[in-house]
Parts: C-alpha cells; sequence; structure tokens
C-alpha cells in the first residue's frame, strides 16, 4: 500500500493550504491539491478544508463556498463516511454545507483573535483524534473573528450527550462559544470542525510552541493502515 | 448634459481656455512648462497626467536633491540587485534567492477614515512587491498615534489596527513586526507605514517597463471606480460644470479577496513566464502605469481610455486616469502569450482586459470615444517632473532646545516605581492588544514575530517547489521622533542603528535598507532643514554600516496647522540568516542561563522614556550615535548565533536596560537576578545609550562568548543569571515577574476597554 491520500482543498481566498499540505507531509502521508471548481475527489482518502477568507467571507463565512462544484462530491462522499476534517474557514464551511450542526458567528469580543490557545481533547475516538487521550491538554493557535459556536439549545445538547463536542477551550474562551465549544464531530466522528489551526503546530522551528498538532494527522494516518 | 470632450484638436484651438491647474495643486510656472513641453494648453486630460505625476507624492520634487545621497553615498554591496526608483529595491539572499522589500506611508487616508486608510495602506505595498514578480510573504507596520488617552486616538486606533488587520489577515499575510508609538505630536496625525517582504528566485525579477512594439497592455484586477479621486473631481467639475461629479469620496475602499486572487495569479503569470513588464496601480492610477511604463519602455504607448472596465459608466477620462481603485496591475505581454495570460486571470475570476498597446512612436497617446484625448511624450510627466531646492534652516528655538540638559531634571529615589510606572507606560506597555488582532501565523514560515525584536521568516518552503534553502529573513523597523527633534541627523541614524541592531539580535546579518520618511510641510524652511539633516544623517550611517538603501517613501505635509510632527524618520532594515536554525529566540527562554550586557551605560537621557513619561521633558541631545561600536555588537551577535552560542537575546533601547530586562523575563515568564556594575545605578538602568544589548547563554557558553566579544573589541558585562519568579537587581528593586505582567498588559486593553 502506497502513502495515505489526503486531499487539500483550496477555493478561492482559501490561506492555510499550503500549510495544510505541508503538515500532511510532515506526517508522511502525500497532500493532495484539490480545486474548488473541479468535480473531482481524485480519489483520496481524506480531505482537509483548511482555513482562509473563502470567497472573501461575503454573504456569511463558508456560504458561498459551501455551493463549489468539489462541495457537490464533498457532501456525499463525507456523508458516506470519508474523513474530512476543516479548520477556521473549513469548519465554517462545513457547518454552512450541514456536514456538522450550528454556526459560527462574530467573536463576543468583536475583535479578530490571534493566540496559542489552551483546549482539551473531549473525544478520543473520532478519525482525527484517535492518538489523543480523552481529556489531554493541548495548544494550537486560534485566528479568527467568527469562531464563537452557537446553535440551537437541543443541539447543544445532543452534541453533549453523544460525546460529539470534541475539543474545549481551556483558560479563557477567546471567542464567546457556548459551553466552551471549540471543535465538534458529526454523528459517525469521520467529520470533524474546529476553529483552532493544528497544522500551524507541527513543526519546532515555526508557529505555536509545541507540536500538539501533529496528533490530527498521525491519527488519520493509523486509521488507514488500521483499514 | 452639454459636456464636450476636451480633446487635442480641442485644446489647440483654444489656447486661451481657463484651466483649474491651481485647484489641482499645480504652480503658475509648472503649468506654463507643460504648455512649453506641449507646444500648446494641455487637455483636460493631460492637465490630470501632469498634475498628478508632478505631485509631491508622485514626483518627489522637494526631496529629489537629498534623497540622491542615498545614491552617491551607497556602500559597495554585492547584494544590491535592483536599487532605488523601481517598484521596490531587491537583495540577494543567496541560494539564488533574491528579497524585494519597502516601506510605504498611508498617514493622511488613515487620520480621514482610519480602517479604509491603513487597509489600502497595506494593499499598495503588497502590489509593489508584486510587480517585482515576487510572492509577499510578511507584512508589518510602524504606527504612531497622539496620546494614548485622547479621544481621538480612541477613534483613530482601532480603526487602523482593524483595517491592517482586515486586509492583512485576509490576504493570508503574516504580520511579523512592527511599532506603536504615542506622543501628542501625533494626535491630528497619525502615522500609518507598511511594510511588506517579498521572495523570488534571483533570475525571475519583473520591472516597469514596456518594451516592444505591437505588445498589448493589459489592466487586470478590480474595475475603476470613482474612489480615491482627489483632484480630477476639482477637474471635472470645474472645467464641465456637472455638479454630480464635484463630490468624490478622496479615501480608496480595500477589497482584499480581490487581492488575494491577484497575488495568485499574478505568480502563476510569472510561473508561466507571460508577463513582459509590469506595474501596479497605486497613487495616480492609470495615469502613473501609462507613462512609467511607456516612459521605461521602448517610447510609446496607445491606450484606448474607453476600454477601461469601469464600476461606475459616468466616469469621465479625467477621473479614469486619476481614480485610486484598488486592486488593480498593469501588464505589458507579448500577442503570442495573450492566450495564456486571460487563460491564468480567468482560472483565478480575475478581469483583464486589453486596453491598448506599445508602440514606437515617442508619444502616449489615449483615445475616448474616438477622439484623441492625450498625445504627450511620457517620460516628460514620469521623469522629468521639477525639482525644487527649498530653503532650509536651523528651526528657530533648536539651540535652545538642546540646551535644556535633562540632567538637571530630580531623579527618582524609588527605582521600582519608576520601573513600574515606565513599564505601563503607553510607549513601553504590551502592544499584544493590537498584534493579537493580527495573524502571524499564516503560511507556516513564520520563525520569530512580535514582541520579538525582529521578524524572522522562513525562506525555503515559501513556495511549494522551492529548491532547499537553509536560509531566514529578518526584519525590524525602528524610529525615534523625539531624538530626531533634538537632533535629525542623529535621529535618522539612531533609527538606522536600533534596526539594525534588532536585526543582528536574532542572529542575522544586516543587508539593506528601506526608509520611509515623515515629515512636516518641505515649505516649512525648519522642516525642510530636519528633512535634509535626517537624510544627511542616514546616508552617511548606511555607509558606514555597509547597508545600501533600496528604497522607500517621503511623506511630507504631516502636520495640523502650521505646527509640524516630530521629524519621523521611520527605517526599516532586512538580514539573513544562513541557516535560520540558527535564529535565537526573544528574552530569557529559561532558567539558569548566564546574562551577558554588551555596550556601554552612560548617563543619557535626552529624549528618552524616563524623561517623557516622569517629567513630559524633551531637551538636550540624543544619545551618542557610535556606529564603529553599533557594527562590532552585529558581528559579535551574527558570529555568536553561527556558532549557537546564545540561548535568547533581545536589544537594550526605549526605557533603557530597566525595561529591556523586565521584556526579557516576559518574553517566557522567567525571572533573572542581576547585579550591575555602577556607580551610576540609575543612567545604567534608564539612560538609553545605542550599541547594547543582553544575551543569555548556557554557563558552559559564557567563555567562548567573551572571547568572541573580546576579539571584537565589544564590551561584554556578565551582569547575572536567570531564573525563579522575580526580576531582582542588586540595590534597585525586585519584583515579581507577575507583578511586571499585570503592569505591563494592563495599559492598552484599559484605553480601548469599550
Amino acid at each position: 500500500m502506497g502513502a495515505a491520500r489526503v486531499g487539500v482543498v483550496t477555493f478561492p481566498g482559501t490561506l492555510d493550504d499550503q500549510d495544510a499540505a505541508r503538515a500532511v507531509r510532515h506526517a508522511g502521508a502525500e497532500a493532495v491539491p484539490l480545486w474548488h471548481a473541479d468535480r473531482d475527489l481524485r480519489g483520496v482518502d481524506a480531505v482537509f478544508l483548511p482555513g482562509g477568507f473563502s470567497y472573501g467571507d461575503y454573504l456569511r463565512c463558508g456560504a458561498i463556498s459551501r455551493f463549489a462544484p468539489l462541495m457537490e462530491e464533498l457532501i456525499p462522499a463525507a456523508q458516506a463516511g470519508l474523513p474530512v476534517l476543516g479548520t477556521c474557514n473549513g469548519f465554517q464551511i462545513l457547518c454552512e454545507a450541514h456536514l456538522l450542526p450550528g454556526a459560527l458567528t462574530r467573536n463576543e469580543g468583536l475583535h479578530y483573535v490571534c493566540r496559542d490557545q489552551a483546549i482539551r481533547v473531549e473525544n478520543a475516538k473520532t478519525a482525527w483524534t484517535g492518538d489523543f487521550a480523552a481529556g489531554q491538554r493541548i495548544t494550537l493557535p486560534v485566528k479568527h473573528g467568527e469562531g464563537r459556536y452557537v446553535a440551537d439549545p437541543g443541539t447543544i445538547a445532543a452534541l453533549e450527550a453523544e460525546g460529539r463536542v470534541v475539543f474545549r477551550y481551556l483558560d479563557g474562551n477567546p471567542n464567546g462559544s457556548v459551553n466552551d465549544i471549540a471543535g465538534i464531530a458529526n454523528e459517525a466522528g469521520n467529520v470533524v470542525g474546529l476553529m483552532p489551526h493544528p497544522e500551524h503546530a507541527v513543526e519546532d522551528l515555526t508557529g505555536a510552541p509545541g507540536v500538539d498538532g501533529r496528533g490530527f494527522f498521525t491519527s488519520i494516518l493509523k486509521r488507514f493502515v488500521n483499514l | 448634459m452639454t459636456s464636450t470632450i476636451d480633446s487635442v484638436t480641442r485644446a489647440a484651438a483654444t489656447p486661451g481656455e481657463p484651466q483649474p491647474y491651481a485647484e489641482l495643486g499645480m504652480k503658475t510656472d509648472e503649468y506654463e512648462r507643460v504648455r512649453a513641453i506641449l507646444g500648446r494648453r494641455p487637455t483636460s486630460s493631460e492637465l490630470a497626467i501632469y498634475s498628478v505625476m508632478w505631485s509631491e507624492h508622485c514626483s518627489y520634487k522637494s526631496s529629489k536633491v537629498h534623497l540622491r545621497q542615498f545614491g552617491t553615498k551607497a556602500p559597495a554591496s554585492d547584494a544590491l540587485l535592483v536599487g532605488m526608483g523601481e517598484n521596490a529595491g531587491v537583495v540577494d539572499i543567496g541560494d539564488g534567492w533574491a528579497a524585494t522589500f519597502k516601506i510605504e506611508s498611508h498617514n493622511h487616508p488613515s487620520f480621514v477614515e482610519p480602517r479604509q486608510g491603513a487597509a489600502t495602506g497595506v494593499g499598495g505595498i503588497v502590489r509593489d512587491i508584486m510587480s517585482m514578480g515576487a510572492r509577499p510573504v510578511a507584512v508589518m507596520d510602524a504606527l504612531r498615534f497622539g496620546p494614548l488617552a485622547a479621544p481621538d486616538t480612541r477613534r483613530v486606533l482601532p480603526g487602523v489596527v482593524e483595517g491592517i488587520g482586515f486586509y492583512g489577515n485576509c490576504l493570508g499575510l503574516p504580520n511579523i513586526g512592527g511599532e506603536v508609538v504615542f506622543d501628542p505630536c501625533y494626535l491630528g496625525n497619525p502615522l500609518v507605514n507598511a511594510l511588506c517582504v517579498g521572495l523570488l528566485r534571483k533570475d525571475r525579477i519583473k520591472l516597469a517597463t514596456a518594451p516592444g512594439p505591437g505588445n498589448k497592455v493589459v489592466l487586470f484586477g478590480a474595475s475603476t471606480g470613482p474612489d480615491g479621486i482627489g483632484g480630477a473631481s476639482v477637474l471635472a467639475s470645474a472645467t464641465f460644470e456637472d455638479e454630480s461629479h464635484a463630490k468624490r469620496p478622496a479615501v480608496q475602499v480595500g477589497d482584499p479577496f480581490m487581492e488575494k486572487l491577484l497575488i495568485e495569479c499574478c505568480l502563476e503569470l510569472f510561473e508561466a513566464d507571460v508577463v513582459v513588464g509590469i506595474q501596479d496601480l497605486g497613487a495616480a492610477g492609470v495615469s502613473c502605469a501609462t507613462t512609467e511604463l511607456a516612459a521605461k519602455g521602448t517610447g510609446g504607448m496607445r491606450v484606448d481610455l474607453g476600454l477601461v472596465p469601469l464600476r461606475d459608466p459616468s466616469l469621465r477620462p479625467e477621473e479614469i486616469l486619476m481614480s485610486e481603485s484598488q486592486e488593480r496591475m498593469m501588464a505589458v505581454v507579448t500577442p503570442e502569450d495573450i492566450d495564456a495570460f486571460m487563460a491564468i486571470c480567468a482560472r483565478w475570476d480575475v478581469p483583464a482586459t486589453v486596453i491598448g498597446e506599445v508602440t514606437d512612436t515617442g508619444r502616449l497617446v489615449m483615445t475616448w470615444r474616438g477622439e484623441v484625448i492625450v498625445d504627450i511624450p511620457p517620460g516628460t510627466a514620469a521623469d522629468e517632473g521639477p525639482v525644487y531646492e527649498r530653503p532650509f534652516h536651523e528651526p528657530a528655538g533648536q539651540a535652545a532646545l538642546n540646551a535644556d540638559d535633562p540632567a538637571r531634571l530630580p531623579r527618582p529615589s524609588d527605582l521600582r516605581a519608576t520601573l513600574l510606572e515606565l513599564l505601563g507606560s503607553a510607549n513601553l506597555a504590551s502592544k499584544e492588544w493590537v498584534t493579537s488582532q493580527y495573524d502571524r501565523y499564516v503560511r507556516g514560515n513564520t520563525v520569530l514575530a512580535m514582541p520579538a525584536d525582529a521578524g524572522v521568516i522562513r525562506v525555503g518552503e515559501v513556495m511549494p517547489d522551492a529548491e532547499e534553502t537553509r536560509r531566514g529573513l529578518a526584519l525590524a523597523t525602528d524610529g525615534n521622533g523625539r531624538y530626531a527633534r533634538l537632533d535629525p541627523y542623529a535621529g535618522a541614524q539612531l533609527a538606522l542603528a536600533e534596526a539594525y541592531r534588532n536585526v543582528a539580535v536574532t542572529g542575522a546579518r544586516p543587508l539593506a535598507v528601506t526608509n520611509c520618511l515623515n515629515f512636516g510641510s518641505p515649505e516649512d524652511p525648519e522642516v525642510m532643514w530636519q528633512f535634509a539633516e535626517a537624510v544627511r544623517g542616514l546616508a552617511d550611517a548606511c555607509k558606514a554600516l555597509g547597508v545600501p538603501v533600496t528604497g522607500g517613501n517621503v511623506s511630507f505635509y504631516n502636520q495640523t496647522g502650521s505646527t509640524p510632527i516630530h521629524p519621523t524618520p521611520v527605517v526599516g532594515v532586512l538580514g539573513v540568516l544562513d541557516d535560520v536554525g540558527h535564529r535565537v529566540r526573544h528574552g530569557f527562554t529559561a532558567p539558569g542561563l548566564k546574562i551577558a550586557l554588551l555596550g556601554t551605560c552612560e548617563a543619557e537621557f535626552g529624549g528618552s522614556e524616563w524623561a517623557h513619561v516622569a517629567h513630559g521633558h524633551l531637551g538636550g541631545l540624543p544619545p551618542e550615535v557610535d556606529l564603529a561600536a553599533e557594527r562590532a555588537l552585529a558581528g559579535v551577535l551574527v558570529a555568536a548565533a553561527a556558532s549557537g552560542l546564545p540561548a535568547g537575546s533581545h536589544d537594550v533601547s526605549d526605557g533603557g536596560l530597566a525595561i529591556a530586562l523586565a521584556e526579557a523575563c516576559l518574553a517566557h515568564g522567567v525571572g533573572a537576578t542581576v547585579q550591575l556594575p555602577g556607580p551610576d545605578l540609575f543612567a545604567d538602568l534608564f539612560g538609553e545609550s545605542a550599541a547594547r544589548a543582553l544575551v543569555a547563554l548556557p554557563p558552559e557558553h559564557f567563555t567562548a562568548f567573551a572571547e568572541l566579544c573580546a576579539a571584537h573589541e565589544v564590551p561584554c558585562h556578565g551582569i547575572g543569571t536567570t531564573g525563579g519568579e522575580i526580576l531582582a537587581v542588586d540595590g534597585a528593586f525586585e519584583v515579581p515577574v507577575a507583578e511586571l505582567r499585570a503592569v505591563h498588559e494592563a495599559a492598552l486593553p484599559a484605553a480601548f476597554r469599550a
């Protein structure tokens, strides 16, 4: 079996695609560029929707990207079990695409926030968190203006009850998210979205202090070895 | 509407028609010169072009005679690939790579409309870097505001910060440093100086030139709207009495999403090698791009202004020529490559339109609805503008200012209180409230960012297919208006020295300089003296330090009424690390390190933060400039880093050694125990002598480091060790690091809390 192939999507205005591809390569997988206008997932084993300001965040973050030709392929594939990770704008797109419930709204403080953020891994059983321990504390950068997770009370209760709150902010909530939610998963656990950026925490030289982001990529690779 | 087109034919037939040149900022003799060049009166479109190209902003007519020193005194440098006069300078950084960087002001728009003014300042400098053929890789901002407590600062600063963040974050460029300084002199005139750095293969440099008759002239990016038209509306309404055009917004509005598409689109165009020449559209828009491209090419160009895509179809040709709509570029493309060029633009959803072609006539000819409205030799607008030798003299009161020696100021008895007072003051307090609104991580190559002394970017992975290189880039900007007010010659040199030192502190070898010269009105001989002295000082210091000026920007008329700002030369220095892995981290990185103080502490308080904060005093002379000492210090820092000796470092500057120690402790929450040589403990701690730095070393490296200092003749004192949770300076103060942090981080959030 060759190296696992992880697709990295570029929309107009995507910013962290190069970083995401690098993180995938560092973990030993092949990063496969996926272009928004192509109806083609190129046979990848998993997909990373990176951060940025796709379509300039016009209308609503992620609202336009969700209709991209590539998404017409990605949405049914994710529903059928393809592992998908969305960070930041990628998380927003997953919510707009209804692959994840709820929405990301303007930060409570009304400012963009870039900082190194402690979070707790609440669920280590998703496709992207298997290499962490439940309850593990990790540090990843956050950098967003619209990261306040909201959903109706019934959805929040269900997410909490089903263990689908995958990450929670520690030591101060950067955006006012309900229940300090930093990231969630779908029911099957193959689709995960979070505001923090694991791809910015994979090297000692650059990015956030530490390399806690590596676990996301090693998790997904182990899954393919085990398949 | 009965307006007629002011064609060349009509201009020739109506030589006596009055023209609004004065409203466009043109002097009578300048207008007469245009008539002499053309042999007739200019058409209204030609007048628009000359008025804007000969403006201070575009022509540097007051500063040119002084700026020449950057060339005549330039040090010999193997690194300089493209010098002044292009969109940005280009420096060879080794391994086949080049860096291009420039700093530019957007001061006045940022006062009028802080958010858009600052945002479009970022956008403009990024396009300058793109037009050299480079991928922009980082930005920085040097900002000056009125007092932190002033109501207008609470209007201007949050808007400026949001604008820089909104634009830069959305573009995907890490913001890796800069400055935020408060002083009453900037209250009605904030300074927003934006710097961008880009990387490119050194054999792929692009220039603003339009050679090859028959080549196509392509306008691509955003459509042209009525934004940023200051003078043209005067012209249009005065000439055509069309009231609907009388009021146009003078501040441009930015769309960073379009700029991001432009960046990726341009990089693909460069990669495909389908661009002969390229120019961004900044100040003076189409006027500037066409005249400059034509003047540097074969010498001629034909343009149909009617083909320019418009956001507002009612725009008149004069307005199209002067519009400063953002996110536009102009390229010269061969007929064979035009289809490939258009296909790449289409892939990125970037509109592109052929609006003309290169000719060999030596004339820039523009048509509008079938009539010729411009027919000029382009060089007369682009390069042959007026040059003024403005009179200058030392300001009245300068001698008295310099005689007001801060040595007379009463010194404090409680140094602990002084430390905390300074650490919590606006200029020395943490700027995290500002910098946390900027993305410093995007693209994944940020090695150091604020509050480090310089930002550092990894070169090797900026493009996915880049060839392996271990190199890193370091960048810092500095400028101290109070020093320059006391002595503009020395003040400019101190700005350079500090930026140079900040780059060296990371272990990088300083290579080249950019500058943004912010001054009052050049028509005030006292301001002109400040300008002349600052340029002379900077040019002399660049020569002494061996770092050439590669480009920059002059911003005049920074004044409120007749009161100018402090002369504020902001200097950016770019350096290179041969191995970015050898970068030295900021501050005290671990407990158990030996602390070395490099340089000499003198009782120098002129223009100091202590005099400013404790006494509201500005007088005397700034710290002594010793460029040989700066050069030796940088030599030690670079050599030590290459040998892997330091574990951390920090430069000593504003607020003196006391503030440097506190900041070094705060960087990683590590305390320190320090004994100073004395005998003047207060001067050691709060004096602002230049050419000093702190270096933290594993104990086993200290001897080798001290020997290195001795070999470079740099004074080196072991002053203590890192560790614990307290900053203790023997005989002066003991302060828990937590208390330092609380004071340091309180000032800005308190000021801007809703």
